[in-house]
């Protein structure tokens, strides 16, 4: 029993140490150009975003179209702290995870009292109320220009995907843990059925703001390292459309899974890329994708289903097997022979 | 000696008004410790709603409710939420199935024991020994009612895969999970047909007796109604208009002109 | 001190008319919203987008046919037929296959439609992503003492009332209307009855888009710019107008419409024009935490 508990643990662990490391040391010896980093880093704050709207969303089952706020709080106060307060950028940024949970607190105490539909809608304003007044106080944030905010993370695209690729594993980890185990079960019985997990002995209102104070907390780190790596901070990145680009990662790659909302966020985020020859025909790609996604595949790539690393580890030798005798037939009749022998 | 067993619960004069509408008035009953109570009347008699106030989803405009805990202490339960009344041994079924869908059958289980849970945030997301001490007692605990109603074999199975009845009967193990003292159980035979029925009226009195429970159980089936009860309670428009042993409710004239009609004077 | 006090308060009655004017394009927005989520109890983030719609369509009639009474005339009849068929074809092909679907994947089509419609708009080769300038009639101001009010404010009240008295003739004497209002309430009754459900339904969405036309019109007499994305914040204001009168409620989007309209330019007026959308806003979050289903607005009670 314990094997299979470290078992369990060792190989999703070993490809994530995989996964952060080995690109790290290609990308710092040139292997990996600074181009395709700089995209695979950019996923990563993406994965680190969508994984805060998987939380609340698919997880906690409350429709939140304000996650971008949140992520704004997270990287102003990164900036705030690390030029105003001095802060190492390392404490800055866990520091500006904890206010973004304040303000979670905060703004999800009188909203998640509401209805879905006007939960949604009070977010919608919360992201833009937030652009509107980091337009605002100037003297604080910059205005509508922002600020500059050069950093380690903007000159070494090796450190830059270090750090995000390996935050967005940690945070993966924990929010995983937390997910699967008795607070993670009553979280989804909220979402499945309040009134049900109510007389069950779950206070909905209580988990709901669980979910919601955990998904802000993740928004706000993403939003923390975004600063440092792409070197400034500006309004728009509050704004309804940064939120809705989000949600579209969760929604292709499967409401309720980690590991889909990740998959899609690196997909779509190199696509994106990719796609710049369509040049303006891009922006109708998402839109449309989307409405077919909600038309014949509304679950999304995974739906609520995790990509499991061990399953497919304990599938290899299988896999092995089917392909080294793909073109023999099947031996039933010798295999009675030899029982009968 | 009194001769009759102590007090679980207590409906004083309960009435409640949606809008203009006096859905339930002057309602009072008392349930004593492993009474089994059927609530009975035609539809829209307000059945579900007194449930609702008994579960704490309703506060009653007016009354009284009273509840004596595991310890024999007594509350006022009126303005309790389900989740508190879930804590201190008040559990319910539900008139549609309100099962976890997407959740297997031991975590809808699972669920139920939350509030017994001995571990912090902390300890699950660090995976603590304490952590997977405290999963290893749940899931112990999961399996053993799992086994006691035989549905152990399907544990795995997403709940809303399983067949109606099943489904049923997994809504009443997630109730007995909570360990609770009272059970109410809303319409639990609908949709059964009559074999379904005879099985799931021997379940109930197998958990009244297993768990010393009290059960108080809305039903229209009165094959179930009339084999069961100790004692029944008949609601019309809100009011009781009837009270008594199963063999009294059958003869009551007030009630046969209610509802029950001609099947169950041949029950 | 008197004179200061006489000041503000005409001032005030200034930015009253303003308010009223700006309102009662947001009413004739509104309405769209919040019938159609009455009726299926779908946020249609696409709906702004209708009114930029309508302001293109006039633009192009009005570009070949100049500001003449006939010609004004065609663009706001063909404005508005061009909304109610486009969000007729919205409904058909977008939404209602989605009708029985959770309720996110329906918001989510909305959103993705809402971004087909300003980005499509943008790469369409006749139209593109730069503003251009509504063809407007002279503009002429009537003084009343000292507080004015322009032709164009004028042809915008007068003309939102006169489609609002109509809109309120049709859903309350009419047949279909009263289909309307039994469809909100009860769907599959409705149905039982006779009520071609996706008729009125289809209807709905006709009627709440022709009238986003005209007031996509409208706004582009008042305001002169038009692109594609213009519809976006007059949207977003319609919406909080909604929720504001109680979603659901016509008479509330109408009376939401005018007091959002108002508190902005008074906003305007009084503060700052930078704080005028931050102050829609609050309005909405205000209510939302106050009184959540608006002044007009039932509590619905769930049945368990």
């Amino acid at each position: 029993m314990k094997n299979k508990i470290l078992r369990n643990m060792l190989i999703p662990g070993l490809c994530a140490v995989a996964a952060v490391g080995i690109p790290a040391i290609l990308i710092n010896f040139s292997i990996i150009d600074a181009y395709t980093a700089q995209i695979l880093t950019l996923a990563g704050i993406n994965s680190i975003m969508a994984l805060s709207v998987n939380i609340i969303c698919g997880i906690t089952g409350q429709l939140s179209l304000g996650q971008a706020g949140f992520m704004a709080i997270g990287a102003y106060s990164t900036v705030l702290l690390s030029t105003n307060a001095s802060l190492p950028l390392p404490v800055s940024i866990i520091v500006a995870g904890a206010i973004t949970a304040v303000f979670g607190f905060i703004i999800g105490f009188p909203t998640l009292k509401l209805e879905g539909d006007y939960l949604a809608i009070v977010t919608l304003g919360f992201g833009e109320i937030i652009r509107v007044l980091l337009v605002n106080f100037k003297g604080w944030t910059g205005g509508p220009n922002g600020k500059q905010f050069p950093t380690i993370l903007t000159l070494n695209p090796a450190v830059a995907y270090l750090a995000i690729i390996g935050v967005l594993a940690l945070l993966v980890i924990l929010v995983q843990n937390f997910i699967r185990s008795t607070y993670g079960r009553a979280i989804i019985a909220v979402r499945e059925d309040e009134i049900a997990a109510n007389s069950s002995g779950i206070g909905v209102f209580r988990y709901k703001m669980i979910g919601f104070v955990i998904a802000s907390f993740v928004a706000g780190v993403g939003g923390a390292l975004y600063a440092p790596f792409i070197g400034f901070i500006k309004p728009d990145m509050a704004s309804f459309t940064r939120s809705i680009d989000y949600l579209i990662y969760v929604v292709l790659g499967g409401m309720g899974s980690t590991t889909g909302s990740i998959l899609a966020s690196f997909v779509l985020t190199s696509l994106q890329e990719f796609l710049r020859f369509l040049q303006n025909y891009r922006l109708l790609f998402y839109p449309v994708i989307l409405i077919l996604v909600m038309q014949f595949r509304p679950q999304g790539l995974l739906g609520t289903k995790e990509f499991s690393f061990v399953k497919t580890w304990d599938g290899i030798p299988g896999f092995i097997d089917r392909v080294m005798h793909a073109g023999k037939k099947p031996d039933s009749s010798n295999t009675r022979e030899e029982k009968n022998a | 000696m009194p001769d009759k067993k102590p007090l679980i619960l207590q409906a004083s004069d309960i009435s409640i008004v949606f809008g203009g509408l006096r859905a339930v008035s002057d309602f009072s009953c008392e349930l004593h410790e492993n009474e089994l109570v059927g609530l009975i009347g035609p539809n829209g008699a307000g059945k579900t709603t007194v449930f609702n106030m008994l579960s704490g989803i309703y506060t009653p405009t007016e009354g009284q409710i009273s509840f004596w805990d595991r310890n024999g202490k007594i509350c006022n339960i009126n303005r309790k939420n389900p989740a508190q009344l879930n804590k201190i041994g008040i559990a319910r079924t539900f008139q549609n199935i309100r099962l976890f869908g997407q959740m297997t059958v031991s975590d809808n289980v699972r669920v139920a024991i939350h509030s017994r849970r001995t571990v912090t945030p902390l300890d699950v997301v660090f995976r603590t020994p304490r952590f997977r001490r405290d999963e290893t007692i749940m899931t112990e605990q999961v399996e053993e009612l799992l086994s006691l109603f035989r549905i152990i074999g399907k544990k795995d199975e997403l709940a809303k895969n399983l067949p109606y009845g099943e489904q049923r009967k997994l809504e009443i193990v997630r109730a007995i999970a909570a360990n609770p003292t009272l059970l109410l159980l809303d319409e639990p035979a609908a949709g059964m047909n009559p074999q379904e029925t005879v099985e799931l009226m021997n379940l109930i009195a197998f958990i009244r007796e297993k768990f010393h429970l009290t059960i108080l159980l809305i039903e229209h089936d009165m094959r179930l109604v009339m084999g069961i009860c100790e004692r029944i309670i008949v609601l019309d428009y809100g009011k009781i208009i009837a009270e008594g042993n199963p063999a009294d409710i059958r003869s009551n004239p007030q009630v046969i002109k209610a509802y029950l009609g001609q099947e169950a004077l041949n029950a | 001190m008197p004179d200061e006090i006489l000041n503000t308060g005409l001032m005030f009655l200034q930015q009253l008319i303003n308010g009223m004017s700006l309102g009662s394009i947001y009413a004739l927005i509104a309405l769209g919203y919040t019938m159609v989520y009455g009726i299926v109890k779908l946020i249609n983030f696409a709906h702004g987008d209708v009114m930029m719609i309508g302001a293109y369509t006039a633009y192009f009639i009005l570009l070949a046919l100049g500001t003449t009474v006939p010609g004004m005339a065609l663009a706001f009849v063909a404005a508005m037929v061009v909304c109610g068929l486009l969000s007729i074809a919205i409904e058909r092909f977008a939404y209602r296959p989605l009708r029985n679907a959770p309720r996110l994947n329906s918001l989510i089509t909305a959103i993705a439609v809402e971004l087909i419609l300003e980005n499509g708009m943008r790469v369409l080769p006749f139209v593109g992503p730069d503003p251009r300038q509504f063809p407007t009639i002279e503009i002429k101001n009537f003084m009343f003492g000292s507080v004015s009010v322009s032709n164009i404010q004028l042809v915008v009240i007068i003309s939102s009332a006169v489609l609002m008295l109509l809109l309120n003739y049709t859903v309350n004497y009419t047949k279909t209307g009263k289909a309307m209002q039994a469809v909100s309430f009860d769907l599959q009754a409705s149905s039982l009855m006779g009520i071609s459900v996706n008729r009125t339904i289809a209807f709905t969405f006709a009627i709440g888009s022709v009238l986003a036309g005209a007031g996509g019109i409208l706004y582009a007499t008042a305001y002169p710019q038009i692109d594609p994305l213009m519809g976006y914040m007059p949207g977003l204001k319609a919406f909080i107008a909604a929720v504001l009168g109680g979603i659901g409620s016509i008479p509330g989007a109408m009376l939401g419409g005018i007091i959002l309209g108002i508190a902005e330019t008074l906003t305007k007026g009084f503060l700052s024009s930078q704080f005028a959308d931050a102050i829609s806003f609050s309005i909405l979050i205000i209510i939302l935490l106050v009184k959540p289903t608006g002044i007009f607005g039932e509590k619905i009670r769930v049945k368990v």
